[in-house]
């Protein structure tokens, strides 16, 4: 039995402890908004947070997340959504959705960091989650923006 | 358009299926939940050419947990319906490519099915593979354009100047690899997966199922990017799941990991292109002729429509009194190619910009005035003698980045500037500028006629119901945009419904940069003559509140139109000329880079993307496009190399298959030109594949400026790079 808090309620999974945490998230628990686009931890579609570390989910065995915190898409805004999601549907960060789940929590890390974030952060922070349609432009556009607007909201 | 009165389209609202897919709940093909769906997965051939003698079933294994399916089990016929007709379902006697698809295993989970392929072993006797397009024979396609007298004009020339230019392989890797479900029903089967071309899917579904087409429904699943990808493939998978699901008597999925995806899926055509252009001292061009052979694969698939478009862009956005254009699609032993943006077109006009640099250089002139010279306008023909009457944005476009780039001083000051013994890093910069037709070719669409309804729901709302699907680009919002804006009500009034072949029309296919602008005019047609009939019935009431009491008094209402061409396009389909699109977009890209002299490492400092777009009805989508093509153009250009040893991918993996990071891509600054179509919804003209066409040769134009080289093949990967510059000293 591996049990960990996930999305802020604590489970308990009767899953293989080298299962994929990829598949104890999408099959196990049905949360199917973490995505598996290359299986080896190149393209960060299946990025989750675990204790607010970014991680590919589809290189972690779920007993190692055992005792931890995880956070998928599902976990990040509620009805009224977060900064980082209203500022990618403002700025069009989002086009056929694919990578979306994985840039957005790659994104939450960053910014959950504090700070000012410049362009420069933003893209070695998101070195890891592949878009193929954006050209990350607009992706990169409303990171900043969410940043800037969770500064605002510190202050 | 009255002026003033729009404010839907030009605005840039939120896209529709944006908050489906920033809080993870859009639900692709893998995330559906489907009672008692098995895994199905593809027995692959591993020789690129051999006859397939007998396919051996390990009898260690437990056959009776799985079920199998072979050619012997197709009820229909063993074809995936397409241009010839020619590629086999699953191999029956001959395998053509590396990873053709043999048999298909359907399993309880993924552990049984992938236990069972391992178990499966193919009888073969090989024969000799053909690998190399240049070296084929075996055309399976070829056309000749021809305009005023090309042998004339060479011997009229001041100077001839010839080149060869060639292109690789290009994948699309979207992000979400292809996949589809399979569910039999009573009087059926019904397909669901990530696909562009749901009418594609249904027609190869009712010849390999030897079903009516009634008994057949395709619907689409939120796609994650297709790129042309996801054209024709699909068609494979569905037929394959299908037909597992038939023999199981349940659905069945299939879902590629990527391996399999890159390996067995389509790809760009590999081309190899030769100009031979006379010019005068004065820098005019009065004779082009272009050689074109392109790398078809094994199988037809979509080839000759792709080498008809590549065709006639091969002589570019410029003005020639005399071409000649020979072309010629050959089959190898490799998988097949097929759809990818741009469609054969970024292939013929990477070889002509690279060429009209070359052109410049001969006379001593720079690449910006050579273009300058030579660019086409209104009242020019193009080679296929298709006179441009309107909406020409060439020179904007062109002037546009020559100006941001600041290209005529900056461009002078690289090339004159000392080579430094010892620098670690050298500049340069490049330009092209380029056309890309909008719509189908030649008669395309009138033998279409792709057909959109609008419809009035019984709660007072609208429906735009095309078969064209949303795979990211933005296509659910923009047709709205359209419908929302002819009626006259808020966007919130109007949804577009997934497309379902039960259910939508057929628009014909999400290919060519056809959606916006030849769907998009049907679209609007039938959202006016909507609004039109509800005004009669409600002449009193402003169109929202006769929308609504139509709903409660009368029940919904719909209206359905298609396509019909202009009657002043001509094209002549046996001499290949005339009218070959209804209009064409325009581009440009400026592309600065530094080369590290001593890893031969490229990268982009600087790219500049203008595009003519007719009218932009989402900017920010537009941009969008702009912005991803144009990315996808530059990785072309130097990053992304597919490797085949005896027709056998080698880098099936985004490890060995690189596609740009957030670090490797420049800010690409995009300019929008809008030179109004008229027949276009709103003055829009198709936008989709235009941004691949020129960032690749812009780029091999910057290296070779940086290097004091000539980049005529691409990927200009450190490994080429060498050896051009070893060449040279």
């Amino acid at each position: 039995m591996i049990s960990f808090v996930l999305n802020g309620q604590p489970v308990s999974v009767q899953a293989g402890g080298l299962s994929r945490l990829i598949d104890v998230l999408r099959h196990e628990l049905g949360l199917t908004g973490t995505k598996e686009g290359c299986g080896e931890g190149e393209c960060g579609a299946c990025s989750v947070l675990v204790d607010g570390q970014v991680v590919n989910s589809c290189l972690l065995p779920v007993c190692q997340v055992d005792g931890s915190t995880v956070q998928t898409i599902e976990g990040i805004g509620g009805d009224d959504l977060d900064l980082l999601q209203r500022a990618f549907m403002e700025h069009g960060g989002t086009q056929c959705g694919m990578c979306t789940p994985g840039m957005i929590v790659a994104a939450k890390a960053l910014i959950d960091a504090g700070g000012a974030p410049s362009l420069d952060d933003v893209r070695e922070g998101l070195a890891g989650n592949l878009c193929r349609c954006t050209g990350y432009a607009k992706i990169l556009d409303a990171v900043l923006a969410a940043a800037a607007a969770r500064r605002e909201e510190a202050t | 358009m009255v002026p003033g009165r729009s404010r839907i389209v030009g605005d840039s609202p939120v896209r529709k299926d944006a908050f489906e897919k920033v809080t993870g709940k859009a639900r692709f093909v893998d995330d559906l939940s489907v009672e008692g769906a098995w895994v199905g997965r593809t027995v692959r051939s591993s020789e690129a050419h051999a006859r397939l003698r007998a396919i051996r079933f390990d009898p260690a294994f437990d056959w009776s947990t799985v079920v199998v399916v072979t050619a012997a089990d197709i009820p229909g016929e063993n074809v995936i319906a397409a241009i010839a007709d020619d590629q086999p379902c699953l191999v029956d006697g001959v395998i053509r490519h590396a990873a053709e698809p043999v048999a298909v295993i359907a399993a309880p989970d993924d552990r049984t099915a992938g236990e069972a392929l391992r178990h499966v072993s193919l009888d073969t006797e090989s024969l000799t593979p053909v690998l190399d397009h240049e070296s084929s024979d075996q055309a399976l396609k070829s056309y000749e354009i021809l305009k005023g007298d090309v042998e004339r004009g060479l011997a009229e020339a001041d100077l001839i100047v010839e080149g060869t230019y060639r292109v690789g392989h290009q994948e699309q890797m979207y992000i979400e690899p292809q996949g589809i479900i399979a569910i039999p029903r009573q009087d059926g089967m019904l397909v669901q997966g990530s696909l562009q071309c749901p009418f594609y899917v249904h027609k190869a579904l009712t010849r390999v199922l030897g079903l009516a087409g009634d008994e057949v429904v395709v619907a689409q699943t939120v796609t994650g990017g297709a790129f042309g990808g996801k054209e024709e493939y699909p068609s494979m998978i569905a037929a394959h799941a299908a037909l597992a699901a038939r023999k199981a008597g349940r659905p069945v999925r299939i879902v590629y990991d990527r391996r399999e995806d890159v390996r067995a899926t389509t790809k760009r055509h590999p081309a190899t292109v030769r100009h031979r252009t006379g010019v005068m001292r004065d820098g005019r061009i009065v004779a082009m002729d272009v050689e074109v052979v392109m790398d078809g694969g094994a199988y037809v698939t979509l080839t000759p429509v792709v080498l008809s478009r590549g065709t006639i862009h091969a002589a570019g956005a410029y003005r020639c009194a005399n071409t000649r254009i020979r072309s010629r699609a050959v089959m190898t032993n490799t998988p097949p190619n097929g759809a990818f943006r741009g469609f054969g077109a970024p292939q013929t006009l990477f070889a002509v910009e690279r060429q009209m640099d070359r052109v410049a250089r001969a006379l001593g002139l720079s690449p910006l005035e050579v273009r300058r010279k030579n660019l086409i306008g209104v009242g020019d023909t193009t080679a296929t003698g298709q006179l441009l009457t309107d909406s020409v944005g060439a020179r904007e476009v062109l002037e546009a980045v020559a100006t941001a780039g600041n290209v005529e001083l900056r461009h002078a000051e690289l090339e004159n500037k000392p080579r430094v013994d010892g620098a670690h890093l050298a500049r340069g910069l490049g330009l092209s500028v380029y056309l890309h037709g909008a719509g189908f070719t030649g008669s395309g669409e009138a033998h279409l006629r792709g057909k959109a309804a609008v419809a009035l729901g019984r709660d007072g709302r609208f429906e735009v119901q095309v078969g064209s699907t949303e795979m990211g680009q933005g296509a659910r919002t923009v047709l709205a945009q359209i419908a929302a804006e002819e009626l006259g009500v808020p966007l919130d009034d109007v949804d577009v419904v997934t497309p379902d072949t039960s259910i939508v029309p057929d628009s014909g296919p999400t290919v060519a940069s056809r959606t916006t602008m030849i769907v998009g005019s049907v679209v609007r047609e039938a959202a006016a003559a909507l609004g039109a009939e509800l005004g009669a019935a409600y002449p009193s009431l402003e169109l929202r509140a006769a929308a609504r009491e139509h709903a409660i008094e009368r029940g919904p209402l719909r209206v359905l139109r298609e396509y019909r061409p202009p009657p002043d396009v001509r094209w002549d389909d046996a001499a290949y000329r005339g009218d070959a699109y209804p209009v064409y977009g325009y581009g440009a890209n400026v592309v600065e880079v530094e080369v590290d002299l001593d890893t031969l490492q490229v990268e982009v400092t600087r790219c500049l993307a203008a595009a003519d777009v007719g009218k932009a009805i989402h900017p920010q989508l537009v941009e969008g496009q702009v912005q991803g093509g144009t990315l996808q153009a530059l990785a072309w250009g130097y990053l992304e190399e597919l490797v085949l040893k005896d027709g056998r991918v080698q880098n099936d993996r985004m490890t060995n298959y690189l596609i740009p990071t957030t670090l490797d891509t420049p800010p690409i600054e995009t300019i929008l030109v809008e030179r109004p179509y008229v027949r276009g919804p709103f003055g829009a003209k198709g936008v989709g594949e235009l941004p691949m066409d020129g960032a690749a040769a812009a780029l091999a134009s910057a290296i070779s400026q940086a290097l004091g080289v000539e980049v005529d093949t691409l990927p200009a990967t450190p490994e080429r790079l060498l050896d051009l510059v070893r060449g040279s000293r």
